[in-house]
C-alpha cells in the first residue's frame, strides 16, 4: 500500500479573538465555504462573523423531548390500563394526573438525549483522527491559540493567493496541512 | 465585561497577586478572576493538579476516604448477608437511616445543578470557577443517594422490580405511587447530571489531551475528548446544546426534590402530610448542597493552588445563597409550627410538641440551631469571606440538614395516631457505619475527580477574562444572546 500526500488546506494562527473576528468577516465576505475558526473558548459574535446559520440542536431536543414525554405517558397508560390494571382507592385505571411526574421526567431524559445526540451529530463527533491534528501548532488551540483553517477543497481556495490573503488579515503564521491518503 | 487589570499584564503568575485591581472601575465590581491572568495562565493553573504528582494532603484525604469506603462495602456486605435487621429500623420507624441518608444525599446534589444550570440561565458569570466541581459533587452525591433505597429494599437482588420490566410474575409497578415517581426522578436526575457534566467537560478534556506527554494519557483523554477541535462550527452546536441542557436541568432539579418530598407529603402521617413540603424541601436541598460546595471549595482552593480562580468573591456569593435558602428553611420551620397550632388538629399539635419536647428534642434543637441560627452569621460580609468561618458554618449547616431529615422521618413515625403503636428508634453500629461509609464513597470519588479531571471549567473561565472580551461585546449585548458570554 502506497501513501501519497496532498494538501488538506491551510492553518493560520492569529493573535487573539479580536483579529480572528476581523479575519472571519473578511473570509465570509470573500465567499469561502469550507473553512472554520478554532478557539480555546467560544468567541462571542463569531457565528455572525462567519455567517453561520443558527444551530439545529433545538430541533433534536424538541422532537426527542416530546417523544420522551409521550413515551412516558404511553408506558404508564399501557401498564395501568392494559397489562396490569389495579384498583387503587376506586380511581379510574387511566388516572392521568398521577402520571404527570413520570411523563415529565422521561420527557426531560428524552430532551437531554436529544441535546447530546444533536450536538455530537451536527459537530460530526466523535472523530478521533483529523488532518489538523498533524500540525504541532494546533495543539495550542485548546490552550491559547486562535486559528483559521481553510480546506483546499474550497472553490475560493488558491494555493498561492489564499496564504497571502491570510497574512494580510493579520495571521502570524500560516502553514499547509497535508492529508495522507492510501492509494 | 471585566476590564479590570487589562492595562497591566505582568509576565509571571507570581507577580499577579501584588498589583491586582480589586474593583472594576467601570462597573464598580470586583473582578471574577484575581490578577490579570492570561489564557495560558488559566490552562497552567487548572491542568497542574492533574499533571503533577498529588501533594501529601491528597494522599491523606484519599487514604481516609478509601478506608471509609471499605467500611461502606463491609457494612453493605454484612447487610446482604444478615438482612435489614442489622439496622435499627423496625416498626413503627421502618424508614430510619437509609431514607434519611437518601434524602440527605439527593439534597446535597441539588446545589451542583443550581450552580451549573440555574445560575447559567441567570447569567451569573461568577459560576464559571466553581461549576465543574459542583457538578461533580452532584453526580457523586446522587450515586451515594441511589445506593440507599437500593440496599433498603430488603432483597436487593430483586431491586429491578422497581423498574417497569416484564417479569415471571406478570406484575408491573404501580405508577400512582410517589415512591415510583421517585425511582424515575432520581435516576433520570443522575443521568441528566452526568450528561451535562460530561458535555461541559469535552473542551477541557481536549486541553488535557493536547498537553499530555505520555501516550497513555493522550489516548485516554483523547478518547473522551471525542476529537474536539475547538472549531466554531462545533462551539456553535456545543453552546446551544449546553444552554438547552441547562434549561432542561433547571425544572428537573426543582421536580426531583419535590417528588422526594411527595414520598412524605402524600402519606397521611402528621408532620408529613403538608403542602409546604415541595418548596421547603427544594430550599433545604440547595441550602445543604451550597454548604457542601463551600466545604469542598475551601479545601480545594488551598490544596490545589486555585486561590486566584476561586476568590473571596465566589464565597461571598455562595454565602449569600446559603443565607437566602437558610432563611427560607427557617421560614418553613416557623410555618410548620404555626400551622400545627392554627389547624387545631390534635395530632398535628402533638407531633409539633413531641418534636420540640419529646425524646428526640436534642436533635430538633440542634437542627434549629444549625439551620436557623448559624446561617445568620452571613449577614456580615466579614464572615462571608473568612475561610475558617465559612468552613465551620458550612459543616454545621450540613449537620443541621441531616438532622432535619432525621427529625422528619423519625419523630413523625415513632409516635403516630395510636399510643399503642408507639416506639423508639435507636441507630445501630451498622447504621452509623453505613452513613460514615457513604461519605467515604463521596470523598473517594471527589479525590479521584480532582486528581484526574479538570476541576475548573477552563474554557468557561477563559471566556470571562478581560482579554476574551471583543469590542462588539462591550457594546450593548442583546439579552437573548448574552448567555453565550459565560
Amino acid at each position: 500500500m502506497e501513501r501519497s500526500s496532498s494538501p488538506y488546506g491551510l492553518l493560520a494562527r492569529f493573535r487573539g479573538p479580536e483579529p480572528l473576528l476581523t479575519a472571519a468577516r473578511a473570509l465570509r465576505d470573500a465567499g469561502f465555504k469550507n473553512w472554520d475558526t478554532h478557539t480555546p473558548f467560544p468567541v462571542h459574535g463569531m457565528d455572525d462573523a462567519m455567517g453561520l446559520k443558527p444551530s439545529r440542536v433545538p430541533l433534536f431536543v424538541l422532537v426527542l423531548g416530546l417523544g420522551g414525554a409521550a413515551a412516558g405517558m404511553l408506558l404508564q397508560w399501557w401498564v395501568s390500563v392494559r397489562a396490569y390494571p389495579l384498583t387503587i382507592s376506586g380511581k379510574p385505571f387511566f388516572s392521568w394526573p398521577a402520571f404527570v411526574p413520570i411523563m415529565f421526567e422521561v420527557g426531560v431524559l428524552g430532551g437531554a438525549t436529544g441535546a447530546v445526540l444533536g450536538f455530537l451529530g451536527l459537530s460530526k463527533l466523535p472523530r478521533h483522527h483529523h488532518e489538523l491534528f498533524s500540525s504541532a501548532a494546533f495543539e495550542h488551540v485548546t490552550d491559547d491559540g486562535f486559528f483559521v483553517s481553510i480546506e483546499a477543497s474550497d472553490p475560493q481556495f488558491d494555493a498561492d493567493v489564499t496564504p497571502e490573503m491570510l497574512r494580510r488579515l493579520g495571521a502570524v503564521d500560516v502553514e499547509t496541512v497535508m492529508t495522507e491518503e492510501s492509494t | 465585561m471585566i476590564r479590570a487589570g487589562l492595562t497591566s499584564r505582568p509576565g509571571r503568575p507570581g507577580e499577579l497577586m501584588a498589583e491586582r485591581v480589586d474593583i472594576d472601575p467601570i462597573q464598580g465590581r470586583a473582578p471574577l478572576i484575581e490578577g490579570a491572568a492570561t489564557f495560558h495562565d488559566i490552562t497552567e493553573t487548572v491542568a497542574r493538579p492533574v499533571e503533577w504528582k498529588p501533594p501529601l494532603g491528597w494522599w491523606l484525604v484519599f487514604g481516609v476516604s478509601v478506608s471509609l469506603l471499605a467500611l461502606f462495602l463491609v457494612s453493605i456486605a454484612w447487610l446482604f448477608w444478615e438482612g435489614v435487621g442489622v439496622w435499627g429500623n423496625n416498626v413503627p420507624v421502618a424508614w430510619g437511616f437509609p431514607i434519611i441518608n437518601f434524602v440527605f444525599w439527593v439534597g446535597i446534589g441539588h446545589a451542583g445543578t443550581l450552580i451549573s444550570a440555574i445560575l447559567f440561565l441567570l447569567r451569573q458569570r461568577w459560576r464559571t470557577s466553581i461549576n465543574r466541581a459542583a457538578e461533580a459533587m452532584t453526580i457523586f452525591a446522587v450515586m451515594c443517594a441511589l445506593i440507599f433505597p437500593g440496599i433498603h429494599v430488603g432483597r436487593p437482588w430483586v431491586a429491578y422490580w422497581l423498574a417497569p420490566l416484564p417479569n415471571q410474575m406478570g406484575t408491573w409497578p404501580q405508577f400512582r405511587s410517589p415512591l415510583m415517581w421517585d425511582v424515575f426522578a432520581v435516576s433520570i436526575y443522575g443521568t441528566v447530571s452526568l450528561i451535562f457534566w460530561y458535555v461541559g467537560m469535552i473542551p477541557d478534556l481536549a486541553t488535557l489531551r493536547d498537553r499530555a506527554k505520555r501516550l497513555v494519557r493522550k489516548r485516554v483523554y483523547g478518547f473522551f475528548a471525542l476529537g474536539w477541535r475547538g472549531s466554531n462550527r462545533q462551539w456553535s452546536h456545543y453552546e446551544k446544546a449546553y444552554l438547552l441542557l441547562a434549561g432542561l436541568a433547571t425544572p428537573l432539579v426543582l421536580s426531583v426534590h419535590s417528588v422526594v418530598s411527595f414520598d412524605f407529603a402524600v402519606a397521611q402521617l402528621p408532620g408529613w402530610h403538608s403542602t409546604i413540603f415541595p418548596p421547603y424541601f427544594v430550599a433545604g436541598a440547595i441550602f445543604s448542597g451550597m454548604a457542601m460546595v463551600v466545604t469542598l471549595m475551601v479545601i480545594c482552593r488551598v490544596a490545589f493552588g486555585l486561590k486566584r480562580l476561586i476568590t473571596p468573591l465566589h464565597f461571598d456569593r455562595m454565602a449569600k445563597l446559603i443565607l437566602l435558602t437558610g432563611s427560607m428553611v427557617a421560614f418553613a420551620y416557623v410555618t410548620e409550627l404555626f400551622i400545627a397550632w392554627y389547624s387545631g388538629n390534635l395530632f398535628e399539635m402533638f407531633t409539633a410538641r413531641n418534636r420540640a419536647l419529646g425524646p428526640y428534642a436534642h436533635a430538633y434543637w440542634l437542627m434549629m440551631f444549625c439551620n436557623m441560627a448559624v446561617p445568620q452569621i452571613f449577614w456580615f460580609r466579614k464572615a462571608r469571606v473568612h475561610m475558617p468561618t465559612l468552613f465551620v458554618a458550612s459543616i454545621l449547616v450540613n449537620v443541621g440538614m441531616w438532622l432535619e431529615r432525621f427529625v422528619i422521618v423519625v419523630t413523625s413515625l415513632h409516635r403516630d395516631f395510636l399510643p399503642a403503636n408507639w416506639g423508639l428508634f435507636k441507630p445501630t453500629f451498622w447504621d452509623i457505619a453505613t452513613l460514615a461509609g457513604s461519605f467515604g464513597l463521596f470523598f473517594t470519588m471527589f479525590c479521584l475527580f480532582v486528581r484526574f479531571m479538570p476541576m475548573v471549567a477552563m474554557s468557561e473561565v477563559k471566556g470571562v477574562l478581560p482579554e476574551a472580551q471583543t469590542d462588539e461585546e462591550t457594546a450593548a449585548v442583546p439579552a437573548s444572546e448574552a448567555w453565550q458570554e459565560s
